[in-house]
C-alpha cells in the first residue's frame, strides 16, 4: 500500500517527533496571514491574533478537559516542564522524581536543588507508595522511551504533583491526579516549538522565573499564534481519531514484540500490557546501538536509540539504566499515525538480519 | 575474590565488555566464577542483564570496576 503521507516511508520515530498533522498544515497556513499581530493590541489585527489565541487555548482545553484558563503555552515541552515543576516548589524544598524522568525534569529537579530519586520496577513503573514530606513530586504519565504507563490514580500524596504527559497528551485522556501537566505538540502532530502547560485552578504556582507582561501570567514572550493555533487543531484531530489510530498501532507493537523477542538475546522491555500504543523498545546482546541504528537506516527504518554510544552525553539511558535492563543494542521504534503494517513487517523481516550481520562482525 | 578467569575490558566502551564476557565465559566449568574488569559506565547494568538473559548468576560488584559472574550453564 503507498502512503498518502509527505514523509518518507520507515519513519519509525515517532516518539521523538510525529510528522505534522495534515490539520495543522492547514491551520498553519491560514494562521500565518491572520494571526501575526501582537494579541495585546487594541488593533483589528491584534484583535484577530487575539481571537486565534484565545480559540487555540479553547480547543486545547476541550481536548484535554480542563478550563481554558488553566492552559498556557510554552515554546516546548521543555518549557513547560521547567515552569510546571519549578512554579508548583516553593523555594529551599526538594523535588522528588521518579527514576525513569524524561531529561528535562531531572535537569529542572537539579537545577531546583538535591532531588530525591524513586526506583522503578523492571517494566519501568514507579511504586504507588511513592511519597515527599515536603516539596513536590514528579511523576510522568507514560515512559517516553519504554512506554510504560504510571500508576497515578493509585499515588496518595500530601504534596503537589507535576506530571510531564509530552509522551501521552493527545494519544489518552489525562490521568484524573495532577497539579500541573505539561505536553508538546511536535510529539502528538502539532507543529515544534509549542508546549502546553496546564496548572490547575486554585492550585498554588508561583512563576519561577522572570515575569512578562503578556496575554498570560503563566507565559512569557511574545506568543506564537499561528503554530499555538495549528497545535490546537492537531490535537483536536488526533483525539477525535485516537480510538481508531490507538487500537490499529497497539495490535501492530503487539506485532513486532513478539517478533523481536523472536530474535534470540534480544529483550522486549516495558510494560506489555499498560503502555502507549504507538511505542516499544527493545535490547540485543552483544550489538553496537549506534551500528544497529545505522544499519537500519541505510535499509530505510528511522529508529531511535537509548544505548550509551547514540547519546550526546555517551552515557546510557537513565531510563534503561533504572529499569536494570540491557543498555546496549537498543532499539526504540515508535508509529506514526498512519504507519502501515507492510512498513511494519518490512522493518520485522530486516531486523534478525541486521543482528545477526552485526554479531558476526563481532565473532559472535 | 580469587576467580576461575579475569577478563580485562578497562577502557572497553560498551558493549565490548559483555561481547567478551559472551565468547569467553564457557572457558571456566560449570559452577565457576568469572570477573570482567570494565569501567565503561554501561557495565553495571548490562552485565547484570546478561546474566539475567543468559541464565547465568551475577554474583556481584567486587570493588571498583570488578564485576563477578557464576556459570550456570
Amino acid at each position: 500500500m503507498r502512503k498518502a503521507a509527505a514523509y518518507p516511508s520507515g519513519y519509525l520515530d515517532s516518539a521523538s517527533a510525529e510528522p505534522l498533522h495534515p490539520a495543522a498544515r492547514e491551520t498553519l497556513l491560514a494562521a500565518y496571514d491572520r494571526g501575526y499581530a501582537d494579541p495585546r493590541r487594541l488593533h483589528g489585527p491584534g484583535r484577530d491574533a487575539r481571537l486565534l489565541l484565545d480559540n487555540a487555548r479553547a480547543v486545547v482545553a476541550e481536548c484535554l478537559g480542563v478550563r481554558a484558563d488553566e492552559v498556557t503555552f510554552t515554546s516546548s515541552g521543555t518549557e513547560a516542564v521547567h515552569r510546571g515543576l519549578l512554579g508548583l516548589r516553593r523555594p529551599g524544598t526538594p523535588v522528588t522524581l521518579s527514576a525513569v524522568e524524561h531529561s528535562s525534569v531531572a535537569h529542572a529537579a537539579a537545577w531546583a536543588g538535591e532531588p530525591v530519586e524513586v526506583a522503578v520496577d523492571r517494566r519501568g513503573r514507579v511504586d504507588p507508595a511513592i511519597s515527599a514530606p515536603e516539596g513536590v513530586v514528579a511523576v510522568q504519565s507514560a515512559n517516553h522511551e519504554v512506554g510504560t504507563l504510571q500508576p497515578l490514580a493509585a499515588l496518595d500524596l500530601g504534596v503537589p504533583l507535576f506530571v510531564d504527559a509530552c509522551a501521552s497528551m493527545g494519544r489518552i485522556p489525562l490521568p484524573d491526579r495532577w497539579d500541573a501537566v505539561a505536553g508538546s505538540a511536535h510529539k502528538w502532530g502539532g507543529p515544534p516549538g509549542v508546549g502546553v502547560l496546564v496548572v490547575r485552578k486554585g492550585v498554588r504556582w508561583v512563576n519561577p522565573f522572570p515575569g512578562d507582561d503578556r496575554v498570560d501570567e503563566r507565559a512569557s514572550g511574545f506568543e506564537n499564534v499561528p503554530a499555538a493555533l495549528a497545535a490546537a487543531a492537531a490535537l483536536r484531530a488526533v483525539v477525535a481519531e485516537r480510538d481508531e489510530v490507538n487500537a490499529r498501532q497497539h495490535a501492530l507493537v503487539d506485532r513486532i514484540r513478539a517478533a523481536a523477542a523472536a530474535v534470540p538475546d534480544v529483550e522486549v522491555v516495558g510494560d506489555p500490557v499498560d503502555r502507549l500504543p504507538h511505542l516499544v523498545t527493545f535490547s540485543c546482546l552483544y550489538v553496537d546501538g549506534e551500528a544497529l541504528v545505522t544499519e537500519l537506516d541505510r535499509r530505510g527504518y528511522g529508529v531511535a536509540s537509548g544505548s550509551a554510544c547514540t547519546a550526546s552525553t555517551l552515557t546510557p539511558s537513565r531510563v534503561l539504566e533504572a529499569m536494570g535492563v540491557l543498555t546496549h543494542g537498543n532499539v526504540r521504534v515508535s508509529l506514526t499515525r498512519d504507519t502501515t503494517a507492510e512498513e511494519v513487517d518490512g522493518f520485522l523481516a530486516a531486523l534478525p538480519e541486521v543482528v545477526r550481520d552485526l554479531r558476526a562482525q563481532v565473532g559472535l | 575474590m580469587t576467580v576461575d578467569l579475569e577478563l580485562d575490558c578497562l577502557g572497553m566502551l560498551c558493549p565490548r565488555p559483555v561481547i567478551e564476557l559472551g565468547k569467553r565465559y564457557a572457558e571456566v566449568p560449570v559452577g565457576g566464577t568469572i570477573a570482567v574488569l570494565a569501567d565503561d559506565v554501561a557495565a553495571r547494568t548490562d552485565i547484570p542483564a546478561w546474566c539475567r538473559m543468559r541464565g547465568q548468576e551475577f554474583v556481584g560488584e567486587d570493588g571498583e570496576h570488578r564485576y563477578v559472574v557464576r556459570r550456570l550453564s
